[in-house]
């Protein structure tokens, strides 16, 4: 036997469940279990009793079924025979297209816009700041709506191009028609296919494409292997060499000659009797859409952009000029790199931002998960339940999917730092 | 002030510095406005290679806006600046070159937080001077072993105290071999036990013959290692002298005003 | 030179240089041009070209701005009078908003009482200015704050007047089972309880009560359906709702996702994460179709107070993340602080740690108010007639289909007013905080 015993154990008083700190985490989580589980139960309960007064098994049996609909803005093939789930299928490609053309076209515009209204210039930095303001106090969705009532309203109707003297003309040396109904331009043509490759039954992908995006991936490959050599070669000699040019020929000259062999060349939109032919098509619906959204979350990362820059102190770069610095090196040695710290987390938060925008789309008629699964499929099925709940957990997956890279980007420059 | 952080520093005779006829800034007739604000007011100076300067003054006296003119951190407006020969214009050529050759310590430090102490130290050799990395490396080892702290070379500032990163902020500059030495109040942002370690690491610098001009509070330093004292209110230099005179016998009412508040407590 | 400078080196200024005027060509509005738009070659071409474009766009819209068709009935009237008046290029069609602008701010709310709903806004700014200018107006004035959201949608829905009244007393008798309650067990039992007495009131007992009380005194106004609801009274409507309760129950939620206990802290992540991990239209979709699933059969409320409910939900969801941003710049030591003080953890939140969290996440928690009244919009999806709704509507009208700019510009300039004010509101907000605190 030991010598040392256990204190007499306290008799258990039913306060000490409130009292006792060792009690009443536990007292309280259980207590907050039940109220859950009871609201849920109670919410479970009222669905069941719905669903069956309105005599409708929850059951995703409709995904399989035809859809019968048709989507007229679309990436891969589709036609009203396929079924719904091909047509939820679409309409998330449609909701990735936009969303990352968006996203490219933000970032672009918003970059410029942010540096800008930092700019010396008092004028121009005026009329950015003009620009922000007005984008971001008005809803994006009277944007769409704006943007949308532009294209179909004050743009010419193909009949317009017709005639001898037509009141409208192609823009780009004849090669972009801008029409009322939406906008055509050049379509990537080749004359010699390398087939399709089959993924199971359901998706075809050109292999031209595959050979193209291979070829550039492996160009884009040596081109960061000369820049490596660069930096080795600075690190020998301190001298570091001119490379633009080579890495330029090294990722334009091989995707070329693949081109060329492939038969690149481009359809032009033609006018064949009452609209055009040829060339790719974009929807208005889609054009308004992007056009919108850039726009709109310019706006919000042209203040990001501001503000990761305003948040290096001036410091910073005195004390890279009084080293010697020159500009373009104090911005891509010193302002940047901490920059890039600052911006990059509310960036991405304005990417997931503008995907979740893209719902906006049922607004103007563009086929998205939302205007495809939560639209037609959920009015023609009348499957409220399946369809919403499947279309909220696209969602929420895309976003988890972003928000995991944020965190991952996060952790990787927080070990820099310490 | 920390004059009790000289306790253990043996005192420099003078006379053992030498000072060449050489000149190394010529700073003539210099005036610049803030707006329509008068900050440096007809500013004389003359600097010959070697010398140690020690800049004193109220605050607001534009003594900081004057040392950064002289690298071209703030832009005059009349008058005319000459380091080592090279007139500081609008010709960037002329500013890069000057850059090159004066090195400069900040109040708040300034080293970059997202690089690490050897980075800090060697991105300007690499990228103004084209040194080899090696080399660059070693020499940034050289002077970080010279201000004590070769074995943080691969932390990141964040992880120093503040002392310790005034000292990489001195080697980082020492390590463009710069020929002259701007020091903005180097330490006043620190606390009283690190004032001493950065001031032995100049007053180190200074007995190697660097032409030093420090902008500092620090009395003791100054009568210790500074061969000329300037005293700077309103935007103009009001007396210079050597240290032991400045210090003894005070002639302008201004500065003698000056030395019993910051030597009366 | 010798090697100490004893007799040149002694300067003495005998008389102080007086402030001289700077050169002409870096003052004055010569100066300030030269300086913010002609430095250098390459900003002087920028700041002529920037300077062209802006001319050539007043140039271009003031015209059409200042069109003269105010009286038009319709668009090919207001056609007709711009070409009587010989304007070629055309020009804004502004009778579209004269006809057209009650109906955009009130939506089909019966016009004899339209004094209604401006008697709340005006109430409105009274009720906000207690929390806008703090200082400024007497404390006393928060009593009103507190009544206004029930004489607020009392008078805008009508009715009873016993309805406001028994929603009121609900709030009351919760109070005082609180107060009572709190004296004998802990703060967080009691206000569960407190809820719970309160939410009896509500469902069990104030219908007989308010059938009974108009009974006897049918105190009551002229009622008006949701249905009847549109324009910005809509969206403000609903903004506000939204804003005014998504604070606390946001506050609540950050609370929750930094407590100690896991499964609290669980509950409230997969919360805000759901609700921001998807898009504010689904949540609609889930009020305008599956809410009623959700509910005991028969259960059929107004479309307005669901869809209320789902945006407080949504902006919650983000007032928790925004507030939580504020309790994690929030040092230890203030925490540490409160306990130390012996306060508990209500108290310590209450006193200690709110005020300061929440002063920290002024320009968040104003962004998010932005944001959702920006939203509101959305509810035109759901076919109910916002601004957007209307304007839809208005353009598929026979007299007005084609025009867009002139709706669009005015709904746009409603929503720039309010939420740019919201925004600067902010930034003074905190600069006042800034400077009352140091």
């Amino acid at each position: 036997m030991t010598t040392f015993t256990d204190p007499p154990a306290e008799s258990f008083k039913l306060s000490m469940l409130v009292y006792d700190t060792r009690y009443r985490s536990i007292t309280f989580q259980i207590l907050a279990l039940v109220a859950v589980l009871l609201l849920f139960g109670w919410l479970t309960m009222n669905t069941a009793q719905n669903l069956n007064d309105l005599g409708k098994e929850p059951s995703f049996g409709f995904l399989g079924e035809s859809a019968g609909y048709d989507i007229n803005q679309r990436l891969i093939d589709y036609s009203s025979q396929s079924t719904h789930l091909r047509a939820a299928f679409v309409g998330l490609l449609n909701t990735l297209l936009v969303a990352a053309m968006g996203c490219a076209t933000a970032t672009v515009i918003g970059v410029i816009v942010g540096v800008l209204r930092l700019s010396g210039n008092w004028l121009v930095a005026r009329l950015m700041t003009v620009y922000v303001e007005i984008f971001r106090n008005v809803p994006v969705l009277m944007w769409i709506v704006l943007c949308m009532a532009i294209l179909i309203e004050a743009m010419p109707a193909p009949s317009a191009f017709r005639g001898d003297n037509p009141d409208a003309t192609m823009k780009l040396f004849d090669t972009i028609a801008i029409t009322n109904r939406g906008v055509y331009i050049p379509e990537p043509l080749f004359s010699r296919s390398l087939g399709n490759l089959h993924i199971g039954t359901a998706f075809d992908i050109s292999i031209n494409l595959l050979a193209i995006l291979f070829v550039l991936g492996v160009s884009l490959w040596i081109a960061r292997d000369i820049t490596r050599r660069a930096n080795a070669k600075q690190e020998a000699t301190g001298l570091r060499p001119r490379t633009w040019h080579t890495r330029l020929a090294v990722i334009v000259l091989p995707t070329a000659i693949l081109l060329a062999f492939l038969g690149f060349h481009l359809g032009y939109p033609e006018l064949k009797g009452f609209n055009f032919a040829g060339g790719t098509y974009m929807r208005n619906s889609l054009i308004a859409l992007w056009l919108a959204l850039s726009l709109y979350t310019a706006a919000f990362i042209a203040e990001i952009v501001r503000a990761g820059i305003l948040a290096i102190s001036t410091g910073q770069t005195e004390a890279a000029a009084a080293l010697g610095l020159r500009g373009n090196r104090i911005m891509s040695l010193v302002v940047l790199p901490q920059a890039m710290r600052v911006i990059i987390p509310p960036l991405i938060s304005q990417y997931l931002n503008l995907t979740k925008n893209s719902s906006l789309a049922i607004a103007v008629g563009y086929m998205d998960i939302t205007g495809t699964l939560m639209g037609i499929t959920l009015n023609q099925t009348g499957r409220e339940l399946e369809t919403v709940l499947l279309g909220m957990l696209v969602y929420l997956t895309i976003s988890l999917i972003i928000s995991g890279v944020m965190n991952w980007y996060n952790n990787r420059v927080k070990l820099v730092e310490r | 002030m920390s004059d009790t952080a000289f306790d253990t520093t043996p005192v420099i005779a003078p006379s053992a510095l030498k000072v060449s006829d050489e000149v190394a800034i010529e700073i003539s007739n210099m005036n610049k406005w803030y707006g329509s604000f008068h900050v440096l007011r007809d500013i004389d100076l003359t600097v010959h290679r070697g010398e140690r300067i020690v800049i004193a003054g109220p605050s607001g006296s534009g003594k900081s806006t004057m040392i950064r003119c002289i690298n071209r951190l703030e832009e005059h407006q009349s008058g005319k600046i000459i380091v080592d020969g090279t007139e500081l214009t609008s010709d960037l050529k002329n500013i890069d070159k000057i850059r090159s050759e004066v090195g400069m310590c900040f109040q708040h430090f300034n080293l970059f937080p997202h690089l690490t102490i050897l980075e800090n130290c060697t991105l300007a050799p690499i990228w103004v001077r084209k040194t080899p990395k090696k080399e660059a490396v070693e020499t940034a080892m050289h002077f970080l072993e010279k201000v004590k702290i070769p074995d943080q070379a691969n932390k990141y500032p964040g992880q120093l105290s503040g002392g310790q990163q005034q000292r990489v902020a001195i080697a980082r500059s020492l390590c463009m071999k710069p020929r002259i030495m701007l020091f903005d109040e180097p330490t006043s942002a620190l606390d009283p036990e690190m004032i001493k370690e950065v001031l032995d690491t100049m007053i180190e610098l200074a007995q190697e013959g660097m032409t030093m001009i420090c902008v500092t509070h620090e009395m003791g330093f100054a009568r210790q290692v500074a061969n000329r004292v300037i005293f700077m209110d309103q935007g103009q230099i009001v007396e210079q002298n050597e240290p032991e005179e400045f210090f003894n016998n005070p002639r302008s009412e201004r500065t003698k005003l000056f030395l019993s508040q910051i030597l009366g407590h | 030179m010798a090697d100490t400078h004893a007799e040149t080196v002694l300067f003495v200024r005998d008389t102080m240089l007086p402030q001289k005027e700077p050169p002409l060509s870096t003052v004055g509005p010569l100066g300030w041009a030269r300086g913010n738009l002609f430095s250098g070659w390459l900003n002087s071409i920028i700041t002529i070209v920037a300077f062209l474009f802006v001319v050539n766009l007043i140039a271009h819209l003031l015209p059409w701005f200042i069109s003269g068709t105010w009286n038009a009935n319709s668009l090919t009237d207001c056609r007709d009078m711009m070409a009587a008046a010989g304007r070629e290029q055309g020009g804004a069609c502004w009778g579209v908003i004269r006809e057209r602008w009650p109906q955009l701010m009130f939506g089909f709310y019966p016009s004899e009482l339209y004094w209604r709903p401006v008697l709340v806004l005006v109430l409105l700014f009274v009720a906000l200015a207690p929390i806008l200018f703090a200082d400024r107006t007497p404390t006393k004035m928060l009593g009103f704050t507190m009544l206004f959201p029930f004489i607020g949608a009392w008078l805008l829905w009508g009715g009873t007047i016993w309805n406001p009244i028994t929603a009121l007393l609900g709030f009351v008798i919760g109070y005082f089972v609180f107060t009572f309650l709190s004296r004998v067990v802990n703060a967080g039992i009691s206000l569960f309880l407190a809820a719970i007495a309160a939410f009896v009131w509500w469902s069990v007992l104030s219908g007989y009560v308010v059938s009974g009380l108009s009974a006897i005194a049918p105190l009551a106004i002229h009622s008006v359906q949701s249905r009847e609801f549109g324009g910005f009274l809509l969206s403000i409507t609903i903004g506000v709702t939204a804003i005014m309760f998504s604070l606390p129950i946001g506050i609540l939620l950050a609370l929750g996702r930094r407590s100690d206990l896991p499964l609290v802290k669980a509950l409230c992540v997969g919360f805000i994460e759901f609700i921001r991990g998807v898009p504010l239209i689904t949540l609609l979709f889930v009020a305008s179709t599956l809410l009623n699933i959700f509910l005991p059969p028969g259960t059929n409320f107004d479309i307005i107070l669901r869809v209320m409910i789902m945006t407080t939900l949504f902006a919650s969801a983000y007032m928790a993340e925004v507030v939580r941003g504020g309790l994690a710049a929030l040092g230890k030591g203030q925490y540490e602080g409160a306990d130390s003080l012996g306060l508990d953890y209500w108290q310590a939140q209450r006193l200690i740690v709110m005020p300061q969290a929440l002063k920290i996440s002024i320009p968040g928690i104003v962004s998010t108010f932005i944001g959702v009244f920006k939203d509101t919009t959305l509810v035109s999806i759901i076919s109910m007639f916002d601004p957007l709704g209307l304007a839809n509507a208005i353009r598929a009208d026979a007299n007005w289909n084609g025009i867009y700019w002139e709706l669009f510009i005015f709904i746009g300039a409603v929503f720039f007013i309010f939420c740019f004010s919201m925004s600067r509101y902010s930034m003074y907000l905190e600069r006042k905080l800034q400077t009352g605190h140091r």
